[in-house]
């Protein structure tokens, strides 16, 4: 399958599905289309605490599983806790560890 | 002992528990695990305890609500329960056919075949925990009253969860009070009965250990849930060991649900802002169990400090 174009440009690596990079605008996007927020996701930083910005807990579950389908990739064990999902920070640190084959790495 | 191939040793000692109580006539088998009659004496444990409770939150006030083991469907659907238990809720149904159906259904019977397949969902769920008819009640009564509200409601539950373990059972009792209010209010609450449970539970000579748990919510989801509640210090259990002393069951516990019910149902505080609740519940038949473990099968042979406390 060809590459989208932008995702050879940013260097990465083919994987075996067609699964994209994951940025922080993806994040944001995903977030301001969810409506589990209760704020513009579009004014938070990287650094925003969401659970302030009103994700609830049964939000972060709706979040993990969307993060799930649009990435690809399943959360361990040891990454279903709150502070996974605390910012879009956090959030794709978690999801480039798992991206990148390293669990470890959220 | 009854050692059961292929169960483990705890499982072993819950069975083993199981059948001295039944053997002792203090629980009555029907041939479900977790669905048990009650002696007398077991009742007689039951109701003191209850009266108990009484004696130790009566002075506060709370409004007294009695309600029958169903809720509402249409209450339990808002409740958000099938999001985080649906392998525990359990529906009603019932016959809704006409006398084909009525036939059919005898024969399938008659011949040892599936017929509950054609029973209908009624507007009835069994009730999962005795405060869920509470947070629909008090919204219906508009904004709360500057000192929030307090409820005492007590209900058998159910739970689907069949185990050997007697203090595991599919229909029990829960008596709870339940507190609606700002989060200082509801949190205050929630502190002043974690103290009150842990002096009324030694008040009974029981050994008694108060810890952070979780609920036991379903699924992967229901993992980060767990460990969510977990990380903010949510919900707190009073252990007792009845059936196994590494595992000590828990008898009481106190729960903060921060907004999650006051979004749900829209409760509101006198300024308007998303009310906050708490409750804590009693395990009645758990507490009584611990009893009958610590204190012996015969009541009346119980130490005369814990008869006191229970019979005056």
């Amino acid at each position: 399958m060809r590459q989208p174009d932008w995702q050879i440009a940013a260097g990465t690596a083919p994987r075996g599905g067609d699964a994209p990079a994951v940025s922080a605008a993806d994040i944001r996007a995903l977030l301001a289309e969810s409506g589990w927020l209760a704020v513009d996701a579009s004014a938070l930083s990287d650094e925003d605490d969401l659970y302030a910005a009103g994700l609830t807990s049964h939000g972060s579950v709706n979040l993990m599983l969307a993060l799930e389908e649009r990435y690809g990739v399943e959360f361990p064990e040891h990454l279903l806790r709150r502070r996974t999902f605390e910012s879009i920070a956090a959030i794709r640190s978690a999801v480039a560890g798992l991206l990148d084959g390293a669990p470890g790495a959220g | 002992m009854d050692m059961r191939a292929g169960s483990t040793p705890a499982e072993n000692g819950q069975a083993a528990f199981r059948d001295a109580l039944i053997a002792a006539g203090l629980l009555i088998p029907t041939g479900v695990d977790g669905l048990y009659g009650r002696s007398g004496a077991f009742e007689d444990v039951v109701e003191r305890f209850n009266d108990l409770i009484t004696t130790w939150g009566g002075g506060d006030g709370a409004d007294v609500m009695r309600f029958p083991p169903g809720v509402a469907r249409h209450q339990f659907e808002q409740s958000g329960y099938l999001k985080s238990f649906p392998h525990l809720a359990g529906t009603v149904h019932a016959f809704k056919g006409d006398e084909r159906a009525h036939q059919s259904m005898l024969r399938r019977l008659e011949e040892g075949e599936e017929w509950t397949d054609a029973q209908m969902a009624t507007n009835v769920v069994l009730t999962p925990a005795a405060c869920y008819p509470v947070y629909p009640t008090i919204a219906e009564r508009g904004p709360l009253p500057a000192e929030g509200a307090l409820v005492d409601v007590y209900s058998y539950c159910f739970r689907h969860e069949p185990s050997l373990d007697p203090a595991r059972m599919q229909m029990f009792r829960m008596r709870e009070y339940v507190c609606v209010g700002t989060p200082g209010q509801v949190m205050d609450f929630r502190q002043r009965w974690v103290e009150r449970g842990r002096a009324l539970m030694e008040s009974l000579g029981l050994p008694v250990a108060v810890d952070l748990a979780n609920d036991p919510f379903f699924g992967r989801a229901g993992r980060m849930l767990a460990a969510s509640q977990r990380d903010q210090g949510l919900k707190f259990e009073l252990l007792i060991p009845i059936a196994s002393a590494e595992h000590p069951t828990a008898c009481l516990s106190f729960n903060y649900h921060q907004d999650h019910f006051g979004l749900l149902w829209d409760l509101r505080t006198p300024d308007g802002a998303v009310a906050h609740t708490a409750c804590v519940g009693f395990g009645m038949e758990r507490v009584a169990l611990a009893l009958f473990r610590h204190h012996g099968f015969d009541a009346k042979a119980w130490p005369a400090a814990v008869r006191a406390v229970l019979w005056g």
